[in-house]
Order: C-alpha cells, then sequence, then structure tokens
C-alpha cells in the first residue's frame, strides 16, 4: 500500500482494520482509515472491490467481522442509535420509499431524526433547497427519474445536518449540471463535516476530493492526493492521467491474480 | 416512542397509498359475508349471533392477514429501504413494532367494516352483544398473533410471495395444532405430554372460548407470549439478514 505524509485532525470518521467475510469469500480485508472535519474523501476502486461494503460497515448497516467504526468518537457497533444521529448516509442506489410523495418522505426522515415542528420544516426547506427538489414535491418517488431520486437520497442525508456524510455514489444517474451542482453541495458542506464518497468517476476526485482512496480487493491499494495519485502512473514518479494511475493500481493486482473467486 | 410512531404512520399510510388497502377490505368484507350468510346459514340457524362469522374468521385470517404483513419487512428488503431504515437512529425492535402495530390498526380497520353485520343481527333479534364484542377483540388479538408470525416470515425473505406462503403455512400449523392432523403427527413420535403442549399452542382452542364471550387466563397469555415471541424472532430475523 503506499500512504502520503498527512497531517491528521481528531478524525470525525475512524475505520479500523474492518474485515467483512461472506462465506469463504473476503469482500473487506483490514480497511482502516481516518477522515477529519473538512476533508472529502474520495473512495475509488472497481467494481466489486469493497467500497460498498466498507460503507455499509461504516455506517453500521452491516456487521464487521473483525475491525470497529467510529463515527465522532462513538462506536456504531456499541452505539448505534448515538452513533447514527451524527451520521448521513446515502445506501448504494438511493433507496426511498417509493409510493412516498418526496415531501411525506422527507417529513418522515424529519421525524425519524428526532426533529419536530417548525425545526422539521426549516431542515426540509432547507435541504429541499439544497438538492432543487422544489418542483417536485407532491410527486411519488417512484415516478421520478433517476436523477430525482438520487437528490431525494442526498436531501434525506443533510436533512439533520450530520457531522458525518457517506455517499455511496451521490452522483450516479445525474446529467453533467445536476452532477456540478451536486459537487457544489458537497463542497459548500465540506467545511466543519467529515464526508466521504464513493464513485467510480475519476474527474469527480479532481472536482470535490481533497483526498482519495483506491482499495482493490478489499484492501487499500493508494492513498492521498489527486496530485498524489496521479504519481502512481505506469510512468513511475511521472505525472500520469488519474485513469492511468488508476488502472495501474488496480489491474497490477488483479491481473496477477484473476481467480480470487 | 416518537419513532414507533413516525414508522407506524409511514406503514399504515403505505397500505392505503396502493391499492393493496382497497382490495383487502373489500375481499375481506366480502368473504365474511360470504361465510356468514351461506357457508354458516345465518339466516337457517334462526339464532341472532355473529358465532358463523366469528367460526370462520380464523381461516379468512389464515390466508387474508399475511397478505398484509408480508410486506413488511420483504418489500425493506428488495427495495434496500431497510439501509435507510437501519441506518437511521432507530432500534430494531422499535422498527418490528412500529410495522407489526400498523398491521393490527389495519386489521382494525377492516373488522370495523364488519360491523354492518353486527347491526344486522341486532335488527334481526336481540342477541347477546357483550358476546360479539368480546369475540371481536379475540379476533384482533389473533389477527395480531397472525401479523406477528407474518411479520417475522416477512424478514426471512426479500420475496413478498414466499413471505406470503410462509406465513400462511406457520399459521396453519399453528391454527390446526389442537386438531387430530397435527397431534396423530407428533404423537407416532413424541410422548402424550408433547403432544398435549402442543395443543395448548393451537389457536382455536383460545379462539373458541372468546367467541363464546370468555376472556380466561390462559387465552390472554397465549395471545400475548406468541405475540411477544414472534416479534422478538422478527428483530433476530432481521438483524441476521439484513445484508441478504
Amino acid at each position: 500500500m503506499i500512504r502520503f505524509a498527512k497531517d491528521r485532525m481528531s478524525a470525525l470518521l475512524e475505520l479500523k482494520n474492518l474485515v467483512k467475510r461472506f462465506q469463504s469469500f473476503t469482500a473487506v480485508d483490514g480497511i482502516s482509515l481516518e477522515v477529519p472535519a473538512g476533508e472529502v474523501l474520495g473512495f475509488l476502486g472497481p467494481n466489486g472491490a469493497g467500497k460498498s461494503t466498507t460503507m455499509k460497515m461504516a455506517a453500521g448497516f452491516l456487521a464487521a467481522d473483525e475491525g470497529s467504526a467510529r463515527i465522532c468518537g462513538v462506536d456504531v457497533a456499541d452505539q448505534p442509535e448515538l452513533a447514527r444521529q451524527n451520521l448521513g448516509y446515502l445506501p448504494e442506489g438511493a433507496p426511498a420509499y417509493g409510493e412516498m410523495s418526496v415531501s411525506a418522505f422527507l417529513r418522515f426522515c424529519a421525524r425519524m431524526r428526532g426533529l419536530k415542528g417548525d425545526g422539521a420544516r426549516e431542515a426540509i426547506a432547507r435541504a429541499v433547497d439544497r438538492t432543487d427538489l422544489g418542483d417536485v414535491l407532491e410527486q411519488p418517488i417512484e415516478t421520478m427519474s433517476k436523477g430525482f431520486k438520487r437528490r431525494v437520497g442526498l436531501a434525506q442525508a443533510i436533512l439533520h445536518e450530520p457531522k458525518v456524510l457517506i455517499l455511496d455514489e451521490p452522483t450516479d444517474g445525474l446529467d453533467p449540471n445536476q452532477k456540478h451542482h451536486v459537487r457544489q453541495l458537497i463542497r459548500d458542506m465540506s467545511a466543519d463535516r467529515a464526508i466521504v464518497i464513493s464513485t467510480h468517476i475519476l474527474e469527480e476526485v479532481d472536482a470535490v476530493c481533497t483526498r482519495a482512496v483506491i482499495i482493490d480487493q478489499g484492501a487499500i491499494v493508494a492513498d492521498g492526493t489527486a496530485a498524489d495519485l496521479r504519481k502512481l502512473g505506469p510512468d513511475s514518479g511521472r505525472a500520469s492521467s488519474l485513469e492511468d494511475a488508476f488502472r495501474h493500481v488496480t489491474t497490477s493486482v488483479t491481473a496477477d491474480h484473476p481467480s480470487h473467486v | 416512542m416518537s419513532k414507533i410512531a413516525a414508522i407506524f404512520q409511514r406503514e399504515l399510510s403505505g397500505y392505503f397509498n396502493t391499492p393493496i388497502a382497497y382490495v383487502f377490505l373489500i375481499i375481506f368484507v366480502m368473504l365474511g359475508g360470504l361465510f356468514t350468510f351461506y357457508v354458516g346459514n345465518l339466516y337457517e340457524r334462526g339464532v341472532a349471533d355473529m358465532l358463523p362469522y366469528f367460526t370462520y374468521l380464523p381461516w379468512l385470517f389464515l390466508i387474508l392477514v399475511p397478505a398484509i404483513s408480508m410486506r413488511l419487512w420483504s418489500e425493506e428488503r428488495r427495495s434496500g429501504t431497510i439501509e435507510l431504515l437501519m441506518t437511521m437512529p432507530v432500534s430494531v425492535w422499535q422498527a418490528v413494532v412500529g410495522k407489526w402495530l400498523a398491521g393490527v390498526v389495519f386489521v382494525a380497520a377492516a373488522l370495523a367494516c364488519t360491523i354492518p353485520l353486527w347491526l344486522t343481527v341486532n335488527y334481526l333479534g336481540s342477541p347477546d352483544n357483550g358476546v360479539i364484542a368480546v369475540s371481536y377483540v379475540g379476533a384482533l388479538a389473533l389477527a395480531s398473533v397472525f401479523l406477528a408470525i407474518g411479520s417475522c416470515m416477512s424478514a426471512l425473505t426479500s420475496n413478498q410471495v414466499i413471505a406470503f406462503v410462509l406465513a400462511v403455512s406457520a399459521g396453519f400449523v399453528f391454527v390446526t395444532s389442537g386438531t387430530p392432523i397435527v397431534l396423530d403427527a407428533v404423537r407416532a413420535v413424541a410422548p402424550e405430554a408433547v403432544a398435549l403442549g402442543i395443543s395448548s399452542l393451537s389457536m382455536l382452542t383460545h379462539y373458541e372460548g372468546l367467541t363464546r364471550g370468555l376472556i380466561d387466563v390462559p387465552a390472554v397469555v397465549w395471545v400475548v407470549s406468541m405475540t411477544a415471541f414472534w416479534l422478538f424472532a422478527t428483530t433476530i430475523a432481521v438483524d441476521l439478514k439484513k445484508a441478504g
């Protein structure tokens, strides 16, 4: 694994040696990460590398077989309800209750977050404004396009102004304008928060991430800024495109061990 | 508490946001009427009571209540919303209870739709309304046990059809566990004490008392412990099978 020197403030999100096995297959094999406030961490990796599984464990949805995840210092397995209060999570595919309207769904989420009355109304208005959902509030979610559904998922994640945001592919299915908008939103929110986004769109790393981690076969293979990662390309030491660097650090592993299943 | 209420409300309005609620209510009332007047021969008996209705109600519940419970958790798992729900600051048992309560209130609404039947027997004669009231309570209690079983089966699979079939099968075992269908099979392999224990789990044994207007301690214990057990089993199933 290649690591680059960095300063660490106290981390809002801490993953320690997370391991997840499905039968004999090890999906996540010892991932440790610390994400301090102000950092937008891009989580990169080929499909099946363990990105979503890691995020599910970080969010406390999946129980880790080994290791621990802490949100604002609170262990997600020991005190799940407390830890989740500081978490905004956009699951893979942005699931939502399809038969509900956007406003009913957000009202439900607000209630689940303990927001009431004016507080809930303000939080919903703010999230709707940030995700630009004002025109579709009364529309059932299942009738909406993929891009709108993604924005509903984002609105739900940022509703309660959480300290830690874990977003699994937040820009998937969005058109270029919407992508730009969401990246802007993530940057705006990053000041006092720890944000982790997974993506396989490498331009996203340049656009929003202050740091990127590449994982492959359940382990971190590179960790640094976009500039750091560029140095990992095929012409060692020289800056190459992110895509070259990505393919170099990931396929070099998978090509050597094609039969990991 | 407010989280249970939020989940309860979302689940209940979920029924009415889809055609499920209306289809269910219509079929439930129609079949109830059919059983009462044709199979139960309400008129021919010449007795003004609702026994014909309540006698067949467990069988109606056996098929229809799983249709209410099958989506409780399967749908969450199929659509992935379980990941959303279970990363909110709510415990599994709160979610389990909230969803189950929504089912109970929905069945209560369905039972309320049969009140015209109650009025009818009052018009035809002078039934013992106390007995009928207790029977309604008993019916709702029975439904809440079915719903608890159904919610557990629903938590086991992301497929609603499988959840439905499992719930009907499990319900069938508990409805018939006091009858020879089950007891003969048990007696063939186990001592009489086991057979007695199993027959005491039977729904019909306890339910019959209620339809005669009798609320006795064993029946209450049975309803409460069965419901609690299956809801507890649901929380375990949700916990274990979240990922799948």
